[in-house]
């Protein structure tokens, strides 16, 4: 299938506009919220349950990522005054050559597929490398233990707008995850077959408009469930039954026709590597593709911010967004119990931000704001 | 380690089965809800409250007073007087003999004391906020963001006008004998410019403090002397105000607050020695001043008249229109201060193509605004006014479902009937209280889409083209506002144009700014307060 020929056939349903000024303005409410005592604290933890806790330097060693791992799976340790039964972070989330340091060091913890290994892959953060180099890009990472891969879209193409190809592009990813996944090692050792989860960084910075951002949402929630359609059930199905005996070795049972077999997918804001990263008003926009999309189908789909959340206090203001704007829908918590609020669905991309929610937590906790010295590094 | 192994969020591969369990309340609870968050600062509210009169708190002898209560629950706040003909005598004359002096001051010295005013409604903006949510039911999100920033906003802007008026009024004064010198006749406060005179106004409660400031700042900044009289419901800010005036050492008789309740309100409307009036409320009660006011005083002058009556805006939303943000303009269009809002867009025109999407992310939208205790800091619909109010709003809500219209009160689960709108489900029993709610299947014909109901309800009504959104928009016998969502430049101006009404929104709605004029037409009345247009009632040229 070559970008342009069958997918010049493809019918792009035009998305909304949005209009930046009421976006802004709505974005800025849920700052005005009050969030206090109980469900304060509630809150930092749930956002630190959500953390994709990440470190994407050149100069990142394998000793950084044991650290990185070490405090993904206990944030808290070696910290005075903070509660017990902290959450570990949803993920870690490395270069492609650091992964299997992450996941050598997430099995000497035990917490191997509890924290998620993610990897940027496809070319990050520029994207701008040949498809097939970024495709084994994504293959060696899922190879090396990834269980989510974050791809960054073809900018170029899009601004071009060459969007077909764009779409054919996040496609074969997809398609790349999903039939890497059914060969990838279990963590358990037991058998092959692991859902890997993708997340599509759309790296709204570049993008510029909001009419972008929310196109780019569309796009790439259509492009991932299409490719899934293609795959599954046969293969994927197939291939696991002939594996392992089983369909049901994913992160999520299936749901009716909507779910199936892999984790829930994503549409991520940024690389980090561009100014601005993520802002509210872009993952507004980002959240409405997502709701519409979840209305238009009853199919979940979760959303990453990444880049510029470096405070306890943005977090919050996030998960209001967060709550307002998907906390309202029927039947989403049949289908996932939680909704969005929950680290399958929702997750921040920060390297900063784990260290404030622990001092916020701390002060909450024993009345004491901790020095940053007090609190351990990554 | 293991301290954290049952209570992470993520779930376990291994073990898909304990995935939706391993969330305790430890880590992430499925639903987060908010804590209370109420705003705990006390205010000083005084268990009764005198007239303004001539600079000074007095209460007349042998008043009659009356309870001024917090409508969202019921309690008594503090008492005020019942203001009878004879203390409005002594309000206006007080103003009359304040009249020359304050003309008279150089222009700057009158801005100085209005820009002081507009500087101490900032320092006690927490306070002024405070007072008008217990005593107006709106949420304190509101006061605190809206009203009390626009009322320092008012005189900030007016104050600014004081000694410029001359430029606003620049080549106008030629030809006007009143602005000529004569015996009698007000010191000039810019070339060939004079004030007005004593100016009676009478002021509704949905924006209690606002509408003061809308009223009083443009008088003061145009030399002219004040007799204002707060709504009954909600006298409190006003009287709180005239404490700053004394603080500020304004002149005493400059401005003048009486309070009480329609009999008050008649006594300075039919005062002979009252220049000019302004009124804000009903339209019911706004033909009644214009009738009362349409006789000559017994000194053959006219008196001045400006109205800002009610209204049954149209909100327009095209097919084309951003429909995300388009459905954040209905909600601050209509659910903003409980809908008790003169120019509220309470007729909502969707585009037949978009009107199912529209329908349903209102109805998602409004099950996640909360209701409730207006203090708490994240209430976002406050209870309403008064008892009165309230029953007019429920008899709407009855008689819309009986004239066929399908009421939809989101977050309330149980059958909606007239009998049973579901309009107080999950609310203090005591105050008055309505759910945020609209109304689908609506007919130009059905009353609620004719009547101005001032509360949370919203009337749904669809469109095929342009030009019938513009004739049934047009289909109103008020005309204060209008509101019209659509991505294409050119379609909105079209449209815009042909709406007839005092303000148009464009993808956006109820923005106010002391710069913009405000004022209606048909029903909705006529003058405009706010910006140079609104200076304009203030002086004679």
């Amino acid at each position: 299938m070559q970008s342009g020929t069958k997918a010049a056939g493809r019918d792009f349903a035009p998305s909304p506009k949005v209009d930046a000024v009421m976006a802004a303005e709505r974005a800025a409410s849920f700052t005005k919220r009050s969030i206090k005592s109980k469900s304060k604290l509630a809150g930092l933890k749930l956002a630190l349950s959500m953390l994709d806790l990440t470190t994407l330097e050149g100069k990142d060693s394998p000793e950084k990522v044991r650290a990185l791992c070490a405090k993904a799976v206990n944030p808290g340790a070696g910290q005075a005054d903070l509660p017990d039964g902290l959450p570990s972070v949803a993920a870690v989330c490395v270069y492609p050559n650091l992964v299997k340091h992450c996941r050598d060091s997430l099995a000497s913890m035990g917490a191997l597929g509890r924290v998620k290994i993610a990897s940027v892959a496809t070319g990050f953060p520029s994207g701008q490398y040949p498809l097939d180099v970024r495709l084994d890009d994504t293959r060696r990472a899922i190879h090396d233990g990834a269980d989510e891969i974050d791809m960054v879209i073809n900018r170029g193409a899009f601004l071009a707008g060459r969007y077909d190809e764009v779409a054919e592009e996040i496609r074969a990813v997809k398609r790349t995850c999903l039939q890497e996944g059914v060969k990838a090692a279990r963590h358990d050792g037991e058998g092959k077959g692991r859902a890997i989860s993708l997340k599509v960084i759309l790296e709204t910075g570049e993008l510029e408009t909001l009419d972008n951002v929310r196109f780019a949402s569309d796009l790439a929630i259509r492009a991932m469930d299409e490719a899934t359609r293609e795959l599954e059930p046969d293969t994927i199905y197939s291939a696991l039954h002939a594996t392992n005996g089983t369909a049901r070795n994913g992160t999520h049972e299936p749901h009716g026709t909507h779910r199936s077999y892999s984790s829930f997918d994503f549409i991520k804001t940024s690389t980090g590597k561009v100014t601005p990263a993520a802002t509210m008003p872009v993952t507004l926009v980002m959240l409405e593709a997502v709701r519409d999309w979840y209305l238009e189908t009853g199919k979940l789909v979760g959303v990453k911010p990444a880049g510029g959340i470096r405070t306890a206090k943005q977090s919050l203001h996030y998960l209001v967004m967060v709550k307002e704007t998907l906390g309202a829908l029927q039947g989403v918590n049949e289908l996932h119990a939680g909704g969005w609020l929950t680290p399958e669905l929702w997750r921040f991309g920060a390297s900063a931000l784990a260290n404030d929610i622990l001092r916020q937590i701390s002060w909450l906790h024993s009345g004491k704001y901790r020095a940053n010295y007090d609190v351990t590094e990554a | 380690m293991s301290k954290n192994g049952e209570t992470n969020g993520v779930a376990v591969q291994q073990s898909p089965s304990t995935s939706r369990i391993s969330r305790d309340s430890n880590s992430a609870p499925a639903g987060w809800e908010y804590s209370p968050a109420p705003e705990t600062t006390k205010v000083a509210l005084k268990s009764s409250y005198g007239l303004f009169i001539d600079g000074k708190f007095a209460e007349p002898k042998g008043a009659k007073r009356f309870e001024t209560i917090n409508p969202s629950t019921e309690a008594t706040l503090s008492e005020v007087v019942q203001a009878t003909p004879a203390d409005v005598n002594r309000a206006v004359a007080a103003a009359r003999a304040a009249l020359p002096k304050w003309a008279g001051l150089p222009a700057a010295e009158r801005a100085k004391f209005i820009f002081r005013i507009a500087r101490r409604i900032q320092e006690r903006g927490r306070e002024l906020a405070i007072i008008e949510t217990l005593d107006s039911g709106k949420p304190i999100k509101e006061s605190r963001d809206v009203d009390i920033p626009l009322v320092a906003a008012h005189f900030f802007y007016n104050a600014g006008w004081a000694d410029k008026l001359g430029y606003v009024f620049q080549g106008q004064t030629s030809q006007s004998p009143k602005a000529k010198s004569g015996k009698g006749s007000l010191p000039e406060i810019a070339s060939g410019v004079r004030p007005v005179g004593v100016c009676g106004q009478v002021i509704p409660w949905n924006f209690p403090l606002l509408m003061a400031a809308w009223k009083i700042a443009p008088a003061l900044a145009c030399g002219n002397t004040v007799v204002l009289k707060p709504a009954e419901t909600t006298p409190l800010t006003a009287l709180v105000l005239a404490e700053i005036f004394e603080e500020c050492g304004l002149p005493p008789g400059v401005v003048n607050i009486v309070t009480g309740d329609g009999v008050t309100g008649r006594a300075i409307v039919e005062h002979p020695d009252v220049d000019k009036i302004a009124f804000t409320g009903s339209t019911e009660v706004g033909k009644i001043i214009a009738k009362s006011v349409a006789k000559p005083r017994p000194d053959g002058k006219f008196k001045r008249l400006t109205l800002e009556l009610g209204g049954k805006s149209p909100h327009i939303i095209l097919e084309d229109a951003a429909i995300d943000q388009a459905v954040e303009g209905i909600i601050n269009g209509i659910y903003f201060n409980q809908g008790e809002v003169c120019c509220a867009g309470s007729r909502l025109f969707v585009q037949e193509s978009i009107l199912d999407t529209v329908v349903k992310k209102l109805e998602i939208r409004l099950a996640s605004l909360r209701t409730g205790d207006p203090m708490d800091k994240n209430t976002d619909v406050g209870a309403v006014n008064s008892k009165e109010q309230l029953s007019r709003i429920e008899h709407y809500l009855k008689l819309g479902q009986t004239e066929g219209a399908e009421l939809r009160m989101p977050g309330y689960s149980g059958e909606v009937s007239p009998s049973n709108t579901g309009s107080k489900h999950g609310l203090p029993s005591k105050g008055f209280w309505c759910r945020p709610c609209f109304f689908t299947g609506v007919q130009p014909s059905h009353t609620i889409a004719r009547e101005e109901i001032f509360g949370p309800v919203l009337s749904v009504l669809s469109f095929r083209t342009p030009e019938e959104a513009v004739s049934r928009a047009n289909n109103t016998p008020y005309g204060l506002a209008a509101g019209i969502w659509t991505e294409k430049g050119s379609k909105m101006l079209s449209i815009a144009k042909q709406i007839k009404s005092g303000v148009v929104w464009c993808n956006t709605y109820n923005k106010f700014d002391p710069a913009s004029p405000f004022g209606g037409f048909k029903e909705s009345g006529f003058g405009r307060e706010g910006g140079v247009q609104g200076l304009k009632a203030y002086v004679e040229v």
